[in-house]
């Protein structure tokens, strides 16, 4: 990448102690990249240093082509000559301010005549102007996530930080702020890094996703390609892929795009891949929409096709969770349905059906990832 | 009932504050906020005072600032003080028995403010100073407003180390707790119970006021967590 034209953030930190963290990404003006992670991992800690609030060890950060910090010539600037716009997970309102002062806080790089008239316009985008004289301690959780996003947005950022947005409001401010979100995305035309350890979250929100372990960046991409080609096992796991399983690679078949690998004494179809040696233990994984079900029985003439035996049915909200047991060899596989197709496809406890596995779907890792 | 002991003593609590309620304030943060070689040692040093006898601190302050020690012997020299049996010894002698009670109050204070909040402030574009101004002290001012009480209250009662820093000097050095002990003394059990009841009553008042502040600052560090 060329990085003098990149418009959007570029970023790359590499420190030991006090926290571990190794991360090297970037972000496109325009862009939501979601950094997706277990507590702990670092991900509020790689805010921080985005906005300035703490210094990393060794690192390169970038902003348009502003840089703000480099250890290599020793430039840093401050949190306010970076110019950032950062929603903390509790929303670090000022509690002796009322919300339209909040919001005027952040104003102070404007002339003072103009403030209180952008500060008013802020409050009715937010569907807050009767509040505005309320103090943060007497509205509610998503009106506090409003005025503070509301705060970070009225300083015109440069990059807009969100450390778990949604966490701390109910369900109804969360579906405002997701449309709130979305929409601001496109006009903002700035960077938008958001972290959230809520996988569903991400894939809702986000163009690009990170995902993080203990300091360390495991895969970046866009929820599609991380979501089926998971790099490794970890990866695969905090992406929600129950159905990982042993293999051992068979044959390769070029032309019809298929390797083989023998599982649990049946074969499977993988996509080609000829970096598989025969012979090679290798772990694979099958996305929930590479499952599909058939009472069909002439389906059984296709590659991968099973047929299973359903242990059991749990609803869960609108969607039934799975779990079903190949009648060939036992293995067992998780999936999610919506009620509805479980009721055309007449699955029921202890019956019998035909599973398709997709080829496309599966993806292929060393076992020793 | 000796009134020129209880305006001194007034007096001498009110110059105590108004010194030592702004150094705490920016000591207070230091501790609060900076990570430092050798902050453990710095926090112990400055609750020294609350453990050991006033008289202790007294004896030292006495040795070490008096006419027969060098620092006294400097101070003499190139400024003219002579603080041992003076005002201005009390108000040294006050200012070192107290950092204890402004220090922790308003550290504790500091320490209640969410990281969140104070990094917000820096991302809205604030300075360090405008920080302290606009978002710290609004927040801080319970912690402030009982460091002020719990060290004028102390002052007004302190006994031991103004006894030995500066003796017993009416208009001088002579305060209410030894105006008291002086009372006693010489049979006066009628003055020394007007101005024990007038201690006792103000140091009721002043810790329902302390309680009363905990309670809020507690409150209000609940709520924004």
């Amino acid at each position: 990448m060329k990085i003098d034209s990149f418009k959007g953030l570029i970023c790359q930190i590499e420190q030991q102690s006090p926290i571990r963290l190794v991360v090297n990404f970037d972000c496109k003006a325009g862009e939501l990249l979601a950094v997706v992670g277990s507590s702990g991992g670092g991900k509020s800690t790689l805010l921080r240093m985005l906005a300035g609030l703490s210094l990393p060890q060794v690192g390169h950060i970038q902003c348009g082509d502003r840089l703000w910090y480099d250890t290599a010539s020793q430039k840093s600037l401050s949190p306010a000559e970076r110019h950032v716009g950062y929603v903390p997970q509790h929303f670090g309102l000022f509690p002796h301010l009322t919300a339209l002062d909040n919001i005027l806080a952040g104003l102070d790089h404007v002339p003072k005549q103009e403030r209180m008239l952008r500060a008013t316009q802020w409050l009715a985008k937010m569907k807050l102007s009767h509040l505005g004289s309320r103090r943060p301690r007497h509205l509610s959780g998503g009106q506090q996530q409003r005025i503070a996003l509301a705060r970070a947005l009225v300083r015109e950022p440069e990059l807009l930080l969100l450390d778990e947005p949604f966490s701390a409001v109910d369900w109804e401010a969360r579906e405002f702020l997701y449309e709130a979100l979305l929409s601001l995305k496109s006009s903002l035309n700035i960077p938008v890094v958001m972290v959230t350890h809520d996988l569903k979250e991400a894939l809702l929100l986000a163009d690009k996703m990170m995902l993080m372990d203990n300091g360390f960046m495991l895969q970046q991409g866009t929820p599609h390609q991380i979501l089926s080609q998971p790099k490794s096992e970890i990866v695969a796991r905090q992406m929600g892929l129950r159905n990982i399983f042993d293999g051992i690679v068979d044959t390769h078949s070029e032309p019809s795009g298929s390797t083989w690998l023998t599982w649990q004494g049946m074969t499977v179809a993988v996509p080609y891949q000829q970096s598989l040696e025969e012979g090679m233990k290798v772990r694979w994984t099958i996305s929930n929409l590479g499952i599909e079900f058939a009472n069909n029985l002439l389906v059984k003439q296709q590659v991968n096709c099973f047929v299973v035996c359903i242990v059991s049915l749990i609803t869960m909200g609108d969607m039934m969770r799975l779990t079903v047991s190949l009648q060939e060899n036992n293995q067992r596989l998780h999936l999610e349905l919506s009620i509805q197709v479980v009721n055309q496809l007449a699955l029921v406890q202890g019956g019998e059906t035909m599973m398709m596995l997709n080829p496309s779907f599966i993806h292929v890792f060393s076992s020793s990832d | 009932m000796d009134w020129q002991a209880l305006l001194l003593s007034i007096k001498l609590s009110g110059v105590t504050v108004v010194i030592l309620i702004p150094f705490s304030v920016f000591f207070s943060r230091l501790l609060a906020y900076t990570p430092f070689k050798g902050k453990a040692w710095i926090e112990a040093l400055v609750m020294v005072p609350l453990v050991l006898p006033p008289t202790v601190v007294g004896y030292y302050l006495l040795s070490g600032l008096g006419q027969q020690s060098w620092l006294g012997q400097q101070l003499d020299h190139w400024f003219g003080v002579q603080l041992v049996f003076h005002f201005s010894g009390l108000v040294v002698a006050s200012l070192l028995v107290n950092i204890p009670f402004a220090i922790q109050p308003i550290q504790r204070a500091f320490e209640a403010i969410p990281t969140e909040v104070r990094d917000a402030a820096a991302c809205c574009g604030m300075s360090r100073t405008k920080i302290l101004f606009k978002i710290e002290l609004p927040m801080i001012w319970p912690g402030i407003l009982m460091a002020f009480v719990l060290c004028f209250s102390h002052v007004l009662g302190e006994f031991g180390v103004v006894l030995m820093m500066g003796g017993n000097i009416a208009g001088e050095t002579k305060t209410i707790a030894i105006a008291i002990y002086d009372s006693v003394q010489a049979f006066d059990f009628e003055s020394a119970g007007l101005m024990s009841m007038l201690l006792l009553l103000f140091a009721i008042s002043v810790l329902a006021m302390t309680t009363s502040l905990s309670r809020h600052i507690g409150a209000g560090s609940r709520h924004e967590n």
